[in-house]
């Protein structure tokens, strides 16, 4: 499938282009090498502790709030510079080190569990040609297998701790993941088989055409999946229902009980941006990646292809990058909330969730899935050996496009959940407005020592 | 043409990176007393094997490489030695019979490594490296002319599977079943 990566030279990426020949510099391997780098340390070195930094703020305001209480509130504006007082802190700190512990083992475990988060990123849309590896030809599944690899760092550190607590919690990291990956791999797996594609910024570029093209609505079975993915999801992050590898009140702090100061700081790193990557491959495979719902970008992004406007294609991808991290913060936002309304089940509710619950549910989905592809049949259009890419291939508003294609009844099902979706989005959306608004009244028992429920009407301030 | 040996030159650099990664954390595992640092030692040398992989062009391979070796048998046979050593650092102690049973083992696989690689055919032409190949010809594949293979490893893999399961198994005769309090009991329930 190709692309319209600026028509014919899809080897060089745009941004790249641009830059070079704004520097005019010949685009030779030494410097490619050396922009590569540039932009590994300055952009991702930079974005992942901003984003993490960022989640982890937001994590404590959003704890607050649910807990009636303001959060972080001191340093900065609404407490924003929160996370770099204690960045601050956490860098000042003595470099403790029990004597017991396997010291080689202990020192190693925070790198492995930060850098393959790190090089996730590499695979991440952010926008047509906002993607580190544009190439990669099997995005999805590299950011998979290269996060399987953070739970040796978390398994090492439990184990090199030499502490019982820390034990545990790596068992139990061990045994969740056991259980986790199979559901949440073919979960994956479903949307994949939908797409045609493992590419994600090919994955974006299927979903251009508007709310109904997204992948999520192609057909019902994707759209379980989306939720199965989302349950492993919460699981492969270890947060909060399945925070059994650090639950804090068993465990002290699992498998992290011995690290403090910049190494302990690797790890909350790494589950911070380790939950906005997760949310990215939700956000690619499922929720149209960096397209808006009505399909403007798409249709703009062909169409400026065509033009080489290349101004106007450096302001789409800015423009997706910030839907794509919209997107991803939305999805962080519903885990946050998750973490802290829903209580923390055993180890073996877990097991039997994962096992008996997710994993017989995605292979029925997956299943279904493969029915669905035989019977209905999807877009094609004569002696294509791809998916259609909207607006290249198709119309997605036209229904003779899609009539066309001889897939009348599969544009009914999309446009019917896009429906069902769009209500249940709605839904939501009015709960925590109604949440939000009936909370305002009482603001004043921060300050005021009388129980929540007991505020006099007399006390409320208008 | 600079251009061109520039990337070669950054090709060949990589290439040495991963090697030396590869061999040395190989070397790493032979020397290491402590199974849970060979299992460290083991991770590299995987992980440097996938390197290898990306840089002949085999993406799907380095990631399954990746998802396979290093994410699930590793995290494995850590697992296991967490739940079967008795000490919190298990060392490990062969004996001398074992120490000539492995070493010959290895001469003799070296030496027909290196018989094979010798002996090669010389006039294999390196396929093209361009910007990957296509995945989808690799499902159909899969999925089309290797499918008895393909079915047959995963019919191993039940096969596998089904004695694990069966060597778990607790035997009436091991032990007697402990009598459940109330409490497990219930918990016992849930699930």
């Amino acid at each position: 499938m190709t692309f319209l990566p600026i028509l014919a030279d899809s080897s060089q990426p745009l941004v790249q282009t641009l830059v070079f020949d704004a520097l005019r510099l010949k685009p030779n391997a030494p410097l490619r090498i050396g922009y590569s780098l540039a932009i590994v340390a300055a952009v991702f070195g930079g974005m992942v502790s901003l984003i993490a930094m960022f989640c982890i703020w937001w994590e404590r305001k959003v704890a607050g709030h649910i807990q009636s209480r303001p959060g972080p509130n001191r340093v900065g504006p609404i407490g924003l510079f929160q996370s770099v007082a204690d960045g601050i802190k956490l860098l000042l700190k003595e470099d403790l080190r029990p004597t017991d512990a396997d010291s080689f083992l202990f020192k190693l475990a925070p790198y492995l569990a930060f850098t393959p988060v790190f090089a996730a990123f590499l695979a991440l849309p952010f926008g047509p040609d906002l993607t580190f590896e544009p190439r990669l030809n099997v995005g999805v599944f590299w950011i998979l297998a290269i996060l399987s690899l953070e739970i040796m760092g978390v398994i090492l550190a439990g184990w090199a701790s030499n502490n019982k607590w820390s034990i545990y919690g790596a068992m139990r990291e061990a045994c969740q993941m056991v259980s986790y990956e199979i559901p949440l791999g073919i979960s994956i797996i479903v949307g994949v088989m939908t797409a045609g594609t493992l590419n994600m910024v090919e994955l974006g570029h299927l979903q251009s055409g508007g709310l109904h093209t997204w992948l999520i609505f192609r057909n019902p079975f994707v759209f379980l999946s989306f939720f199965v993915y989302f349950v492993a999801s919460l699981a492969s992050n270890k947060r909060a229902p399945f925070d059994l590898p650090e639950s804090e009140s068993e465990l002290v702090a699992g498998f992290h009980t011995e690290y403090s100061g910049l190494r302990f700081s690797f790890f909350f790193f790494a589950e911070y941006a380790a939950m906005f990557i997760v949310g990215g491959i939700q956000t690619a495979l499922f929720l149209g990646g960096w397209n808006d719902p009505f399909g403007i970008i798409g249709k703009l992004y062909y169409e400026y292809s065509l033009a080489h406007n290349t101004t106007g294609l450096l302001v789409l991808n800015v423009l997706g990058a910030g839907i794509f991290s919209g997107k991803c913060l939305a999805i962080i936002f519903v885990q946050m909330w998750i973490r802290w309304t829903l209580p923390r089940p055993r180890i073996d509710q877990v097991l039997y969730a994962c096992v008996k619950v997710l994993m017989p549910a995605a292979m029925v989905i997956l299943l279904g899935a493969a029915v669905w592809q035989l019977l209905f049949n999807d877009l094609s259009f004569g002696g294509m050996t791809h998916t259609p890419v909207p607006w290249a291939d198709y119309n997605p508003f036209s229904v003779a496009d899609w009539t066309r294609g001889q897939a009348f009844p599969a544009m009914v099902v999309q446009i019917l959940l896009t429906l069902v979706g769009l209500s249940l989005f709605g839904l939501v959306c009015a709960w925590v407005a109604f949440a939000f608004l009936s909370g305002r009244k009482q603001v004043l028992r921060l300050t005021d020592p009388t129980a929540i429920d007991e505020v006099p009407p007399s006390l409320v301030k208008a | 043409m600079p251009v061109a040996v520039d990337a070669n030159l950054v090709q060949t650099v990589l290439f040495y990176v991963f090697a030396l990664m590869t061999a040395g954390a190989a070397i790493g595992v032979v020397i290491s007393r402590n199974i849970v640092r060979m299992a460290v030692f083991l991770l590299f040398t995987l992980t440097g094997v996938a390197g290898l992989y990306f840089l002949l062009d085999a993406e799907f391979l380095a990631a399954v490489q990746l998802v396979v070796y290093a994410g699930g048998t590793l995290i494995l046979i850590i697992f296991g030695v967490m739940l079967t050593s008795k000490s919190p650092f298990s060392r490990f102690e062969p004996k001398l019979p074992e120490v000539i049973v492995a070493t010959s083992f290895s001469v003799v696989l070296f030496v027909a490594l290196v018989m094979g690689i010798v002996h090669r055919p010389t006039t294999t032409e390196p396929p093209a490296v361009g910007s990957g190949y296509p995945i989808e010809r690799f499902g159909q594949a899969l999925l089309g002319d290797y499918l008895v293979p393909f079915e047959v490893a995963s019919v191993l893999l039940l096969v596998v599977m089904i004695g694990a399961a069966y060597l778990a198994k607790r035997r009436e005769s091991d032990m007697p079943v402990q009598e459940l309090t109330e409490a497990p009991k219930r918990a016992k329930s849930w699930s």
